[in-house]
């Protein structure tokens, strides 16, 4: 498949009274035509800014994009004047967030903030536009779609708005979608309904796929390739088989260690990361994981271990990543 | 000091509770939710079935998990067993005592012995209180450790157990990470040495490697404090883990209740099957290889339930009896029951 977008060393930084927040921190991955990425990591790792970066809607001041390339299409996002990227933003590229009634508008009907976005888009005429919502409701599993446009975003329920997103995001024929925490606000049964759809839509349309999670559940079961990221660096990336089932990457290890699983026998003692993710004001050269890291070694503190091959597509950031597998096998 | 004497000599008489011995009764719990319109002249207008005819038991030690999407009516059963909320119909029974039968004073000593742990410990927490004083409060109100110097050793002890350096009793909420406040909620919980714990979704909303920390810190309290814990939440990989039996709800309604194993093995009741199946295992190769059952449509509303099964309107085995008769639940197996007709 074409590669469709392509993130280079890209570095994100906030100023605030406690100092430069340095949310992304030089991160480099892409993602091809039709393919579904998920990105992981803890609270406050940089996932979001990272995402919101390739559409640059940074809010600067405190915001800054530093450094970086993100070349979308064969163009650099970074470099193209604002009336242009107003154009990708909601055109090729749209976003599902976690909390709809934030997108939404809560005082314009569904239907009109459908169409507005399809007359700006595509150019489409009222009369078309209003046919393709009406298409689109459909297709994300609404009932009476007629009825249901011209409600307002507070009539409908959680999974419904959520829904509604999921369709503003298609109509207007995206490439690529960044869906960040598209679920987490809904039930288990809702979340499941909802993922589904956006799998069967985003495969039919051939619509890529950016999903921000910290459920390493949904990223098994829907992403192909998975980011890990530990304080605004990306520390290992793969297929999900080889990132889940020979992990490379101590924080990894570390997290697929410490989830409660449904699959396993119960009475398992969980093995937690412990202590607390760092501060970003506060990181040095080293690497940011070693203060929980079992495996750190002197050389940890000296510099931030390069992101390299461990074969084929994986590639892990950790000096020890070829001695971890042993040991892991020794313990057990 | 002298208070201390009182409280206890207006406790019920108790009887002495082992292990495996009943600690808890929930029988036929209802609580319906006025629900009223007008702004002046306010008429109730019907009611939200929040809890609906709900009965189990649990016995000392063990982990009952309560689980069932929003609004099933789990925080409300909690609330019930807690006496925070009046039932509408039905009895709590707590060490053979039926709490309802109590003044408040009488429910003094065994409001002590149960507590509960929220699920957002900021603003369960007073945030202008040190964590000493939010620890300390309660214990020098019931006369626990009146000693001053006794109960501030006991609060770095609490601390210490929670994972905690004691220097922490001199901080406020706000200056903690979110892990670090609800190990002060599981403190604070611990401080009047219960015997009965209400978890509602008490690591729900922590990051997983802290969550893990925090659920081997139950783990670890239950073993060390013999307590007995109603686990509420929505995650059931949690549940799973945590939990020596499990009740499922839907819409105010116990569905189904089993061990832990034979629930999760064996799911029997279609809703527990497809909230089963909903829920995806972080194993790729796993997950290519399950069967992926959505479960149509939405959860229907509490103040207008469905007549007869509440899940018929979203089951694919229903038949015509179950949009009329509401299904008992069955002891299909041993100490597996199940509310539904058609399996
Ligand atoms: N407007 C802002 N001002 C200052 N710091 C910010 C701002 N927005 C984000 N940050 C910081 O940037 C870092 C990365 O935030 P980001 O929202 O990307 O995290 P995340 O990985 O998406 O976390 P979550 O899982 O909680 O959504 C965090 O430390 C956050 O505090
Ligand atoms: N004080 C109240 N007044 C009116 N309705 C209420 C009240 N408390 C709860 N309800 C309703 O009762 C039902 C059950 O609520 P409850 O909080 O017990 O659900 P829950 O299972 O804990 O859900 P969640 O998983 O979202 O916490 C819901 O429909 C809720 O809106
Ligand atoms: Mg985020
Ligand atoms: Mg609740």
């Amino acid at each position: 498949m074409p590669r469709l977008l392509e993130v280079e060393n890209l570095k994100t930084q906030f100023e605030t009274g406690a100092g430069i927040v340095k949310a992304v921190d030089g991160i480099s991955y892409y993602v091809d035509e039709g393919e579904t990425v998920a990105i992981v990591g803890e609270s406050g790792c940089g996932k979001s800014v990272g995402a919101m970066s390739i559409l640059r809607l940074i809010p600067d001041p405190p915001g800054k994009i530093v450094d970086g390339r993100i070349i979308f299409e064969g163009r650099n996002v970074l470099e193209l004047p604002d009336s242009e990227i107003r154009k990708i933003r909601g055109g090729q590229i749209s976003m599902v967030f976690q909390e709809p009634m934030t997108s939404l508008n809560p005082v314009l009907t569904i239907g009109l903030q459908l169409t507005e976005t399809m007359m700006l888009h595509l150019g489409l005429s009222q009369d078309e536009a209003d046919k393709r919502a009406v298409e689109l409701l459909g297709m994300v599993g609404i009932g009476e779609p007629e009825r249901r446009l011209k409600q307002y975003p507070h009539q409908f329920s959680g999974g419904m708005r959520q829904r509604v997103m999921i369709a503003l995001a298609l109509s207007c024929k995206p490439k690529l979608i960044i869906a960040d925490e598209p679920t987490t606000a809904l039930d288990v049964t809702i979340q499941a309904q909802i993922l589904e759809l956006m799998r069967n839509l985003t495969k039919d349309m051939g619509v890529a796929l950016i999903i921000i999670t910290h459920n390493l559940g949904v990223v098994a079961r829907y992403a192909e390739r998975v980011i890990v990221m530990y304080a605004g660096k990306i520390v290992e990336m793969g297929t999900a088989k080889q990132v889940y089932h020979d992990p490379h990457h101590p924080y990894t290890i570390g997290l697929l260690n410490s989830v409660p699983r449904m699959d396993l026998h119960r009475g398992r003692r969980l093995v937690p990361i412990e202590g607390q993710p760092p501060d970003l004001t506060r990181l040095d050269e080293g690497c940011s994981y070693r203060p929980r890291c079992r495996w750190a070694i002197d050389k940890c503190a000296a510099s931030f271990p390069p992101l390299e091959a461990i074969d084929g597509s994986q590639i892990a950031a950790c000096f020890r990543k070829d001695e971890l597998e042993k040991d892991l096998k020794s313990a057990s | 000091m002298s208070e201390q004497v009182v409280v206890s000599e207006r406790a019920p008489p108790l009887k002495k509770v082992g292990k495996g011995d009943t600690l808890l009764q929930v029988r036929n719990l209802r609580k319906y939710f006025p629900v009223t319109e007008g702004i002046l002249f306010q008429k109730a207008v019907g009611h939200v079935k929040a809890v609906d005819d709900v009965t189990f038991e649990i016995k000392k030690g063990e982990t009952l998990g309560l689980v069932g999407e929003s609004g099933c009516g789990k925080t409300t059963t909690g609330r019930c067993i807690l006496q925070l909320e009046r039932p509408t119909a039905g009895e709590i029974v707590f060490e053979g005592v039926n709490l309802e039968k109590l003044d408040s004073k009488a429910l003094s000593p065994l409001r002590q012995k149960v507590q509960v742990i929220f699920q957002d410990p900021y603003s369960s927490l007073n945030p202008r209180m040190k964590v000493g004083d939010i620890l300390g409060e309660p214990m020098r109100v019931h006369g626990v450790y009146p000693d001053s110097a006794e109960r501030n050793k006991r609060i770095a002890e609490l601390l210490n157990y929670c994972g905690l350096p004691s220097k922490f009793a001199d901080r406020y909420p706000h200056e903690m990470s979110g892990g670090q406040r609800q190990r002060v909620g599981i403190a604070r919980a611990l401080c009047l040495n219960p015997d009965f714990i209400i978890c509602d979704e008490a690591v729900s909303a922590l990051d997983v490697s802290i969550q893990a920390q925090v659920i081997n810190l139950l783990e670890d309290l239950r073993e060390e404090f013999d307590l007995t814990y109603l686990f509420i939440a929505h995650d059931l990989s949690v549940v799973h883990h945590l939990c020596n039996r499990v009740a499922v709800m839907y819409l105010g309604k116990l569905v189904e209740l089993a061990e832990s194993d034979e629930l999760f093995d064996n799911p029997m009741h279609p809703y527990t099957r497809a909230l089963l199946s909903a829920v995806p295992v972080p194993d790729p190769s796993k997950e290519a290889q399950r069967q992926h059952q959505v479960l149509k449509g939405e959860v229907p509303s509490p103040l207008n339930p469905p007549p007869g099964c509440v899940f018929h309107p979203r089951c694919t085995l229903a038949v015509d009896s179950c949009r009329k008769e509401i299904p008992p639940l069955r002891e299909l197996r041993p100490g597996h029951w199940v509310a539904c007709t058609e399996v």
